[in-house]
Order: C-alpha cells, then structure tokens, then sequence
C-alpha cells in the first residue's frame, strides 16, 4: 500500500512538471489558466497524499487554504479574460 | 458590456460564508496548531476579495459600509493598545497573559491576552489587503 502512494506521489509530480511545460510555453491565455488551476489540483492531491503517508492531520487546513485560494484565482483569470477588467466600478454598465 | 454570470453570483454567495468560517477558525486556532492572527486575516481578504469580484464595488459599499484604511488604523491601534495595557499593571512592555475561566458552554476555557493582540492583526491585515487590492485594480481613476 505504501509503495502504491508513492508511485502515485511520483505519477502526480511528473503531470505537475507537465503543466508547468504548458504554463510556461502555452500559445494562449486560456492554456495557461488552465494549466494553472490543474497545478492547484494537482497539489492539493499530492499535499492529501503526503498527509496519509506521514499520518497527520496538520496538513488538511493547508488542503483548503488552497482550494480556496485556486478557486479565486480561477474566478479572477476567467473575469480577466472575459471582460478585461477584474473588479468594476458599476456591474451594470 | 454585461455579462450573464448567475452561476458565479450563486456560487460565491455560499462559498463567501464558507471563506469566512474557515478564516475564524483559523483565527482561534492560532495557540498549538497552525494558524494566527495574520493568516486569519489573509483568509477573511480573501473573502472580501470574492465578494468584490463576484459583484462590483458599489455593491459592496452599499452592504459593507466601510473604509478599509481605517480599518486598518483600528488593528494597528489595538494590537498597540494591548501592548501599552500590559506596563498598567506593573510589567514590561508587550507583556502577554493567561488565565482559565469556567464559562457556561464551553466549559473550562484558556482566555488570553493574545487573542486581543491577534485581532489587531487580523484587522490589520484585512485592511492593507483590501486597500491594495481596490487600489491596483482601479482603471486609472
């Protein structure tokens, strides 16, 4: 079981450094916040991963402080690309 | 240009309140496990940040009447209060202290003077946080 979850450590770490190619070298805006919230995904997943193979719980807060901060992040680079703007004056104008 | 963003309204008015617990919480643990006045704050800015982007400012000077400067003023001022109270009592500056209180819910409880000290922070930085982030995004106005 223990060697299962470090090849999946390992597997998961390769697809980060895959999506860093894809953030630093990706021909469009959309690839790249893309490739941005997968890396936030992806380290959610291998920080859950590290947690069970440590055995500690100390590491869950950091799990959500991520996710919290992935889903802003995402929310802003999709507002940016949509519109141009992140935060308006007035919405209806 | 107006755009149809209901699901990001629905969402983030649930995910708002989400934010906000988690950044208490954060708060309150902040003795033995990892947490603290600064990551609190951080965590309540960045609720506040979700709201002003989910909406628009307008909308959340309406519903959160407040100068975020000044809020900012009121954490330096606490969090310095606190350490000018302790040289009342004869200590150094600065000094910190503890006590266990038997309250009604919550049993006997750990009450310190940091957690006042921590609130200073806290509302520090959601102050600066949120000053920064109107001041940057402003289109030149």
């Amino acid at each position: 079981m223990i060697t299962f979850l470090w090849v999946i450590v390992v597997l998961i770490s390769l697809s980060i450094l895959a999506f860093v190619y894809r953030l630093v070298k990706g021909p469009s805006t959309p690839d790249r916040v893309i490739a941005l919230d997968a890396i936030g995904v992806g380290l959610i997943t291998l920080i859950g991963l590290i947690s069970i193979l440590f055995d500690t719980v100390f590491f869950l807060e950091v799990i959500l402080l991520l996710a919290v901060l992935s889903f802003i992040g995402t929310v802003a680079f999709s507002k940016f690309t949509e519109k141009g703007e992140i935060i308006q004056r007035d919405r209806n104008s | 240009m107006k755009i149809n963003d209901v699901i990001l309204r629905t969402i983030s008015r649930i995910v708002v309140f989400i934010i906000l617990t988690f950044g208490v919480y954060l708060f309150l643990s902040g003795h033995n496990t990892p947490g603290g006045g600064f990551i609190g704050g951080l965590v309540l800015a960045s609720a506040i940040v979700l709201l002003y982007l989910s909406t628009d400012i307008e909308t959340v000077q309406k519903s959160l009447p407040l100068d975020f400067k000044y809020v900012a003023a009121v954490g330096v001022l606490l969090a310095t209060a606190t350490g000018f109270g302790s040289i009342l009592f004869g200590v150094p500056f600065m000094s910190q202290t503890f006590a266990y209180f038997d309250l009604p819910i919550f049993g006997v409880t750990e009450l310190t003077t940091v957690t006042i000290f921590e609130a200073g922070v806290a509302l520090t930085v959601v102050g600066v946080l949120v000053t920064i982030i109107l001041s940057i995004s402003e289109d030149g106005g």
